[in-house]
């Protein structure tokens, strides 16, 4: 197996990408973090630049203003890198979708710039904790 | 009109990663002090007041529910209360006493959170995974009422949408006692913590003339002396059935926020409490035909402040017209007048004490004046931050 | 102020109001054209001392509207000042920023969303839609609809 898919699926570092969400999404993002859940001790860590991470974890139906950074953020980003449509809002508008601000959902934007880009949905609103870990557990078995 | 999205000119290069500008809150910086401020909104603007006129009046809980994740119970009461208005309806006595109980749950877990998030800004990690590992218990009993741990969608024009399940009562008030008993503790700590004292009193400070001026509400209005409360100026659910304290601080800063936040917490399980016990029998809504023609307005005050919702009906099925006013629109410009003159170590807990959403305190960038170059991240400034606390610690 | 005193004290500016109405108690309608808009949402924030809340503009079709709230919490009274603008195609109005800087962002969002003008506002940029977003297009107009493969 390649090395690096080897040391991503070992590890995951995630950077975390809002692009016009309620925040729903992100603070069960968070969650994820804090000792009930507590993905740490699988490996997975939060990031702080996209350059230093292996996947993205992409909350929000991406707004017209947020479009180009999510763009930026998936350049940016280390190949392979997955990313993560969190919620009904970043898999497909969800209730937002006839919101003239609306350019999403996600897998709409990353795809014009890599078509072959990897992307897994954790739909739900928002999707509980244990449904996120469990997206990226067979998101990584996957690969 | 086709909207196109068209792609940033400017070329990713060996340039700044933040440089175009990307971030929500962009703060102007002369040496080590802020002297201005400027805030891009456009991030999260979904056009929902636009979306809201073509959905029928029912459906539009739904929406007001998810613009913000954690007022979510806040925003459609306040929606519903103001269709209410319209039509002249007043829901049942149950319902009152079920749209408290979820409101001020709502309260208590989004103050326990941004407990944590401070304790996380300014490197007080113990106390942000405590906090946020003490809040899960409300989630959970929140999902036992509603079916899910936020957006509860339990309010609808006429009352609520679905009962509280039997035996709930047996099972709330041993969690209430649970996390007031941690709440304690904690509340103490901070109150006695010296090094607690020297880094957050006196910083970030809110006069109360800015206060005013800057029209804020909630939280950041009462820790500046203002005593406002629209569940006491107007009672709207169960809160004038109900006994309960307003809580005041004077000083401003964000220690009395902090202070402000803590004592609230009590006062909405003591709520909680004796909602559940004055809880009477009866249907949990009215029926509703239609809603007339006419104009309202519904208030709500959310763990942040005051929701405001104006709400036009021309006598149809969808609102002819909905503004929407979520606290923080007002909260967070007076960040201006509490943060201009502090020093970079002090943005990320000034900006976290007006309590704005998460996803946009993330979103902070320091620009050098002069030079326009974007100097500080998020994450560099929560390196600083924390390290302030550190030099406190060992001078003490 | 009791509510009573309120009342009266509303009463002293009738003379620049068209319509002074209350349904409820604590719900009170002001109406006024625009030329004594700034005036009005001046005696409310100084001389009665109400928090101003938010402002809502709203597009009849012939004129505009803009309704500014303000909330007297000593009572619990919502004072709504319902401002109309008779010119449909270049609708302006006296900003009310330099009064109450509280008032900035809503003033922005107006001109963004409806393309009202506020004369004298301090900074009156692009606040809420994206830096793409094309000149002279308003999306809370009644006529304006947008194309979108959904």
């Amino acid at each position: 197996m390649n090395w690096k898919i080897w040391s991503l699926k070992k590890s995951p570092w995630v950077f975390h990408v809002n692009t016009g969400a309620c925040n729903n999404c992100d603070i069960e993002v968070v969650n994820c973090l804090t000792p009930k859940f507590d993905v740490e001790r699988f490996g997975v860590t939060l990031v702080g630049s996209p350059r230093h991470a292996d996947a993205l974890l992409v909350t929000g139906v991406v707004t017209a203003q947020a479009a180009p950074r999510l763009i930026q953020a998936y350049q940016q980003a280390s190949k392979p890198c997955v990313v993560f449509a969190i919620g009904a809002c970043a898999c497909g508008t969800g209730i937002f979708r006839t919101g003239y601000h609306v350019v999403g959902p996600v897998d709409k934007i990353i795809k014009e710039v890599d078509p072959n880009a990897i992307i897994a949905f954790v739909p739900g609103c928002p999707p509980k904790p244990e449904a996120m870990i469990s997206g990226i557990v067979k998101m990584l078995n996957a690969l | 009109m086709k909207k196109k999205y068209k792609l940033p000119i400017i070329a990713s290069g060996p340039v700044h990663p933040l440089q175009e500008e990307m971030e929500f809150f962009q703060l102007y910086v002369d040496g080590e002090t802020v002297v201005d401020i400027d805030v891009r909104l456009s991030y999260n603007h979904r056009g929902i007041e636009k979306i809201s006129e073509s959905l029928q009046f029912d459906q539009v809980p739904f929406l007001v529910s998810r613009i913000c994740g954690i007022c979510s119970a806040s925003h459609p009461l306040a929606y519903v209360q103001a269709v209410e208005e319209i039509a002249g309806i007043t829901p049942p006595e149950r319902a009152l006493y079920v749209r408290t109980i979820i409101n001020e749950l709502e309260r208590i877990h989004s103050h326990i959170l941004w407990v944590g998030l401070a304790g996380h800004f300014i490197g007080y990690e113990t106390v942000f995974m405590w906090a946020w590992k003490y809040r899960e218990p409300v989630l959970d009993m929140l999902e036992k009422i509603t079916g899910n741990r936020n957006n509860y969608g339990n309010v609808k024009v006429g009352g609520c949408r679905e009962d509280l399940p039997e035996g709930i009562d047996a099972e709330i008030n041993p969690i209430l006692d649970q996390i007031e008993k941690k709440m304690d503790m904690l509340t103490k700590a901070v109150l006695d913590d010296p090094i607690l004292h020297a880094r957050l009193k006196g910083v970030g400070v809110l006069k109360k003339e800015d206060a005013v001026a800057y029209a804020v509400t909630g939280p950041t209005a009462r820790a500046s002396g203002i005593p406002i409360d629209v569940r006491r100026d107007d009672p709207y659910a169960a809160y004038d059935l109900v006994d309960w304290n307003v809580c005041v601080q004077k000083e401003g800063d964000v220690f009395a926020k902090a202070v402000v936040r803590l004592l609230e917490t009590f006062e909405s399980i003591k709520m909680v409490r004796k909602a559940m016990a004055k809880l009477p029998k009866g249907p949990i809504a009215v029926e509703v035909k239609e809603i007339p023609p006419g104009e309202a307005i519904g208030h709500a005050e959310a763990p942040r402040g005051e929701t405001f919702h104006y709400v036009r009906s021309e006598g149809g099925n969808t609102p002819a017209r909905h503004k929407a006013r979520a606290p923080s629109y007002v909260n967070v410009p007076s960040f201006k007048a509490s943060c201009i003159g502090e020093k970079i170590s002090d943005v990320l807990i000034t900006l976290a004490a007006v309590d704005p959403c998460y996803s946009c305190t993330e979103r902070v960038g320091v620009v050098e004046r002069h030079t326009n170059r974007v100097i500080f991240d998020f994450d560099k400034l929560l390196q600083l931050s924390r390290e302030k606390t550190e030099k406190i610690r060992k001078g003490i | 102020m009791s509510p009573d005193e309120l009342f009266e004290k509303l009463n002293t500016i009738k003379s620049s109001l068209t319509l002074f109405d209350q349904p409820l108690d604590n719900r009170i309608y002001l109406h006024c054209e625009s030329e004594n808009c700034f005036e009005i949402n001046k005696f409310l924030f100084q001389e009665v001392g109400a928090r101003f809340v938010i402002a809502t503009a709203i597009d009849c079709e012939q004129y505009f509207e803009i309704l500014y709230h303000y909330s007297y919490d000593q009572t619990g009274c919502v004072i709504n000042l319902k401002c109309f603008i008779r010119d449909h195609e270049n609708p302006q109005v006296e900003s009310i920023t330099p009064l109450i800087p509280g008032a900035e962002w809503i003033e922005r969002e107006m001109h963004d969303l409806e393309g009202i003008d506020f004369n004298n506002h301090p900074c009156l940029e692009r606040l809420i839609l994206s830096d793409d977003w094309p000149e002279g297009e308003y999306p809370l107009r009644k006529d304006w609809t947008h194309e979108k493969e959904i």
